[in-house]
């Protein structure tokens, strides 16, 4: 095994933890927040909106 | 545990973090790679000083796309760009294919981008006697790493586009310097120039790719709802990414031109680079290795940013389902758009020829541009000077509308002699998708909450 298969094993490597690091993020925030709150953006809107994270602890209210 | 509903006034909008600095990078991010190769196919098609007027007419038609849209989205400040702009000036079925547009032009740049950071990494592997490096993982991993990126947040985002796109650019200014472009010792511009080999209907065909110095600077406007200050940020931002990018193209222009032969030079993978080799310099190669890099890696992340707030925007009005319209309540990124998107990529970018995703590319920013004049003559009918507020106002009105239609139709006219069965598969793609909007999916908009502009009811009306 050279070098660059070893390159390209870790691309494949990276690919997969970041590929699947935003898929469990993605179902765990639906599955935390209701849809209304999720879909609440609106176009717009010039002042930052109320949010809530309670999950994260890093939201502002 | 689910949160149920929102209590009163709690809402989870995209953030507003980024300043005019960060909207030049997304613009000139996206397009500084076409510096670095792509341009240098329109000197094949009509030799060196036909991809030199090319490069002005190019540059005319993108300083008017660049005008009306400071002027438009300084005052239609939300995200999805043209999409908002066409839902508010023209209508409903204008604003989808606009979208499409949009989503296209990005996502297809965007693999595009992939397969030629691919690419050089097969070179790299190559040159140090790894001849059977495969460029697939690369690619995977390109688009999957800016997509992470872009799912974390905007600001880190179009930071880190900022730092490589600026690398980038200052590796073009160090090219120049050091070719010492006042002395003929390196150029050799009296022996290179010969005219117009195919006569002016090589320069015709030469728009085809002399787009390609600027397709994308139109970018900045998907930023609106995600910069302190629309009215100022975008129009800054905006206009000096033309000026970087009118800078940019005619320096490339001109020490390709006085390095390399038509011949060799219109179908180079990578001119810039091979340029630097021309100068026997070790450190200017890896400078414009890297600068090569980093552009393709800026354009990628800028056309997921671009290419996701398009869909997002489109999802919260229900022209798509209404899902591609959530915000992600810790990043405060279009998070379901930005993973959607991701396969999409992933499919271009693993099957499709290269040749083929950039020629769909220019086909979506070509239609998106025809749009854009007949936009900003509807919008100066309808809502006249004075009528609403503008954060900038362009000059000659309508002037540059009537030069950005006369660029276009040339350039549909260079396309169809290049890829006339694509141009027309692709207008055939659009009616059936405008049928589907029509017939199928507009029943689903919120007719009356997509219009959000606080604007006085249009002139005539």
């Amino acid at each position: 095994m050279n070098n660059f298969q070893l390159l390209e094993y870790a691309a494949w490597g990276l690919s997969a933890i970041l590929g699947l690091w935003m898929v469990f993020d993605l179902i765990r925030t639906d599955r935390t927040y209701s849809e209304d709150i999720l879909n609440s953006s609106r176009e717009g809107e010039i002042e930052d909106a109320l949010v809530i994270d309670p999950t994260h602890q890093g939201g502002q209210r | 545990m689910s949160q149920t509903t929102a209590v009163h006034g709690e809402r989870i909008s995209l953030l507003r973090v980024l300043g005019p600095g960060h909207v030049w990078a997304l613009g000139v991010g996206i397009v500084l790679v076409g510096e670095y190769m792509g341009w240098n196919f329109a000197v094949g098609k009509g030799g060196a000083l036909a991809a030199l007027i090319a490069c002005w007419f190019a540059g005319l038609l993108y300083t008017c796309v660049a005008m009306i849209d400071s002027e438009v989205t300084s005052t239609v400040a939300a995200a999805g760009g043209q999409y908002a702009q066409a839902k508010h000036i023209v209508g409903p079925l204008m604003a989808f294919n606009v979208g499409l547009f949009l989503v296209f032009a990005y996502t297809m740049l965007e693999a595009a981008n992939a397969i030629t950071l691919g690419y050089l990494v097969q070179t790299v592997g190559s040159m140090a006697s790894f001849p059977e490096t495969h460029d697939k993982p690369f690619i995977v991993l390109t688009i999957v790493f800016l997509a992470w990126l872009n799912y974390r947040g905007v600001y880190a985002t179009l930071t880190f586009n900022l730092v490589i796109t600026a690398i980038a650019f200052i590796a073009i200014l160090v090219l120049f310097v050091a070719v010492q472009p006042w002395n003929n010792t390196l150029m050799k511009h009296n022996e290179l120039l010969t005219g117009l080999p195919y006569g002016w209907l090589g320069v015709l065909a030469a728009l085809h790719f002399g787009m390609w110095y600027y397709l994308g600077i139109e970018g900045t406007t998907q930023a609106a709802e995600e910069v302190r200050s629309p009215s100022r940020a975008l129009p800054l931002g905006t206009m000096t990414g033309i000026i970087t990018l009118l800078i940019a193209a005619t320096l490339t222009w001109y020490i390709c031109a006085g390095l390399m032969p038509w011949e060799y030079l219109g179908q180079a993978v990578t001119p810039l680079f091979d340029a630097a080799r021309l100068t026997d310099s070790r450190v200017l190669m890896v400078l414009l290795f890297i600068g090569t890099i980093f552009s393709t890696l800026a354009s990628a992340n800028g056309c997921i940013n671009d290419a996701s707030r398009a869909w997002f925007s489109m999802g919260r009005d229900r022209y798509l389902p209404q899902v591609f319209g959530a915000v992600h309540p810790k990043y405060r990124t279009p998070y379901r758009s930005i993973v959607f998107l991701v396969p999409v990529a992933l499919v271009f970018a693993y099957f499709a020829p290269l040749d083929q995703v950039i020629t769909f590319s220019i086909l979506a920013g070509l239609l998106e541009y025809t749009f854009m004049a007949f936009n900003v003559i509807m919008f100066r009918q309808k809502w006249p000077l004075g009528s609403i507020r503008r954060g900038y106002v362009h000059p000659f009105h309508p002037l540059p509308a009537i030069v950005l239609l006369i660029l276009c139709a040339a350039t549909y006219f260079a396309v169809f002699l290049g890829y006339g069965t694509q141009l027309v598969a692709m207008l055939v793609f659009y009616i059936i998708a405008s049928l589907w909007f029509a017939f199928h999916r507009y029943k689903f908009v919120r007719r009356g909450a997509q219009f959000t502009m606080p604007w006085p009811k249009p002139a005539g009306y």
